[in-house]
């Protein structure tokens, strides 16, 4: 029997690769969309609880889920820090994705503070997951820091654009040994598989599904591609054939002996 | 009759921060033209994905008046792909009517014999313990312009008692030194509010005709003075109606996008609201800026600013709130009471304006839900 294609986060294996949002849709979707994604890890935003509240979005995650709590209102190392620990202390346990963003009009990551907040975090016992602008030099100290994976942007958040920056993420993937987490941008299944077959380790999608007309079949078709994705890279794919043909008259054929 | 004070000279103990951005909002005012926009410059501001000022000013003319329902497409998608479908609800409380400036419009203004009141620290208590129970997490704090009667402490103690209640405390009170900004932030608050009213100093100066909120400069600024002081976000409005709305439009959405590039941290808002009738006077009303133009604001606003949050107002009616919130609003009030308390007891102080949507909270909810969209009563954390 072949053993288990799993993602391994922080010593614990999963099965499924694919991360899910919780945000910008019905909260009473949540548990189909889980569902149809078989998503096992949730990512919700800890501004959105509202504890012993109405609509307390952790009463609409099917239990058995693993909390990604995110660190989204943060702007600094220090916010994302003390957002983290307030998240560990209400009980969404030690996974944490830390989000820092000082620019409110395209969101995107700052990865110098993202590093120093990793760096706190990991040695707090924190499974750490730095959402980054894709940064080979970033990603290698987020690693060296103690991040249980790097999750770089696919495109600006929100924008469904899908792999913009598809060079540099390959960069990390060959270079890091640590699982690549494509977040934010993937708009699409295709665009979801096509990064699993450049050897990403997982998907992370919101904006894509939330904004889908049919959110718990859309999630269905990312588990779909996300598996397709994963399967492909796994069999290895088939070399593309730049130019067309091969050459008739080889270039070397002049050697002898 | 005393001769009136020169509106853009500030009053000694007003700060004065280095700043150019008043310069390039009454320059860009003064050479826009809404008239002189055409056709041609709005369709092509309909096609580009970042806005730039004059696109804005195009979709803000009369020219886009014909492109109102493509407006309204396009901002509902621009809408739905940054906030989802969920929509922040809140509810304001007034602390207190007394005031110290003269503007001719307001109902809380100093020379219009309304019942004036201030809420004590057990009023406050009791009002918020009875919104809190609403499930409201998100309170807004509004007093009079009275920094006599409504000093920097009583405000502090108010955000204080509002921290316990809620998750997010915003303040639409007299705009002060970066120094009060500070100190109303330790207690709590983190987004500050202030409307220019117009942004024509002429106007304003005739709107305005005593009082500290006459000096227009030292508005203009305050949303920069409470980033300083450490607020994470600020909210602009032009009080539709006052003067051409168009211009005013313009300027709150060019100052909103200029303290955005110039602080890129800070979340910036607009709210849209139309003059209204006010107690002793019910002829005041927003003259040329019918649903129509108001609508073709919020989506202009919308476009130029994707990220920013939009309020829409009590000052309108149901339908049209209810309408707002699906092609461009991303936040609204529910079971509000302009009077000073009328929460958990009767009013003690007279409203500032007539409200045109009374429905409680429970019924706004109930609406936003009937949309196929998700009230958010708390999206933010204090840090």
């Amino acid at each position: 029997m072949t053993q288990q294609d799993c993602l391994i986060l922080g010593g614990r294996a999963f099965t499924s690769r694919f991360i899910l949002g919780s945000g910008k849709y019905s909260l009473d979707l949540i548990e189909a969309a889980v569902a149809k994604a078989g998503a096992q890890i949730i990512t919700l935003a800890l501004r959105r609880i509202n504890q012993d509240g109405q609509d307390n979005i952790l009463d609409y995650i099917p239990k058995g889920v693993t909390l990604l709590p995110n660190t989204s209102g943060a702007r600094s190392a220090e916010e994302s820090v003390r957002i983290a620990r307030l998240a560990r202390e209400i009980g969404c346990g030690d996974f944490v994705k830390i989000e820092v963003i000082r620019d409110t009009k395209y969101l995107l990551p700052d990865n110098g503070e993202t590093l120093k907040a990793t760096e706190i975090l990991a040695k707090e016992g924190f499974i750490v997951l730095p959402y980054m602008y894709p940064d080979l030099n970033a990603a290698r100290d987020m690693a060296q820091a103690g991040a249980a994976a790097i999750m770089p942007l696919g495109a600006p958040i929100g924008s469904n654009k899908g792999l913009s920056t598809k060079e540099f993420i390959q960069i990390l993937i060959d270079e890091i040994d640590l699982p690549i987490i494509i977040d934010a941008g993937i708009g699409r299944p295709s665009q979801a598989c096509e990064a699993m077959e450049m050897g990403a380790a997982g998907i992370m999608a919101n904006t894509a599904i939330a904004s889908a007309g049919d959110i718990p079949a859309m999630a269905t078709a990312f588990r779909q591609a996300i598996e397709a994705g994963r399967t492909a890279y796994l069999a290895g794919l088939g070399p593309i054939q730049e130019t067309g043909a091969a050459a008739s008259s080889p270039l070397t054929g002049f050697l002898r002996d | 009759m005393t001769p009136k004070t020169d509106p853009m000279a500030y009053l000694p103990d007003m700060e004065i921060i280095p700043s150019t951005m008043l310069d390039e909002v009454l320059q860009a005012r003064s050479a826009y033209h809404p008239e002189a926009c055409t056709a041609a410059q709005v369709r092509q501001a309909l096609q580009k994905t970042h806005l730039r000022p004059e696109d804005f000013s195009a979709l803000l003319s009369p020219a886009a008046a014909p492109f109102l329902e493509q407006m309204a497409h396009e901002s509902q998608r621009v809408t739905r792909r940054q906030f989802g479908n969920s929509i922040q609800v809140f509810t304001p409380l007034y602390l207190a009517n007394h005031c110290e400036n003269h503007c001719i419009y307001c109902g809380f203004n100093s020379h219009n014999p309304i019942q004036r009141a201030r809420l004590d620290s057990g009023e406050i208590e009791a009002e918020m313990k009875a919104i809190a129970a609403t499930g409201l997490r998100e309170i807004l704090l509004l007093t009079g312009e009275s920094r006599a009667m409504s000093d920097l402490a009583y405000i502090g103690k108010a955000c204080q008692i509002a921290r316990r209640h809620f998750k997010v405390v915003g303040l639409e009170v007299y705009p002060m030194n970066v120094e009060g900004y500070a100190h109303l932030h330790e207690c709590g608050a983190d987004y500050v509010t202030v409307f220019q009213e117009t942004y024509n100093p002429d106007r304003y100066g005739t709107l305005h005709l005593a009082g500290p909120k006459r000096v227009f400069p030292y508005r203009f600024y305050a949303q920069e003075r409470a980033i300083l002081g450490g607020m994470r976000g600020v909210g602009f409005a032009a009080l539709l109606g006052l003067d051409d709305f168009r211009k005013d439009a313009f300027s709150a959405g060019l100052h909103a996008y200029l303290l955005q590039r110039k602080y890129p941290q800070a979340e910036v808002a607009l709210s849209c609201p139309r003059l209204r009738p006010i107690i002793n006077n019910d002829k005041i009303n927003a003259k040329d800026v019918h649903e129509a133009q108001l609508l073709q604001c919020i989506l202009a606003y919308r476009l130029f600013l994707p990220f920013a949050n939009i309020t829409i107002s009590t000052r309108e009616e149901a339908r049209f709130r209810d309408n707002a919130i699906k092609l461009g609003a991303s936040k609204i009030s529910a079971g509000v009471s302009v009077g000073i308390g009328g929460h958990q007891a009767e009013a003690k102080g007279d409203e500032q304006f007539e409200i045109a949507d009374t429905r409680s909270v429970q019924e706004i909810y109930a609406a936003i839900l009937g949309q196929g969209l998700q009230p958010v009563m708390s999206d933010y954390v204090y840090v």
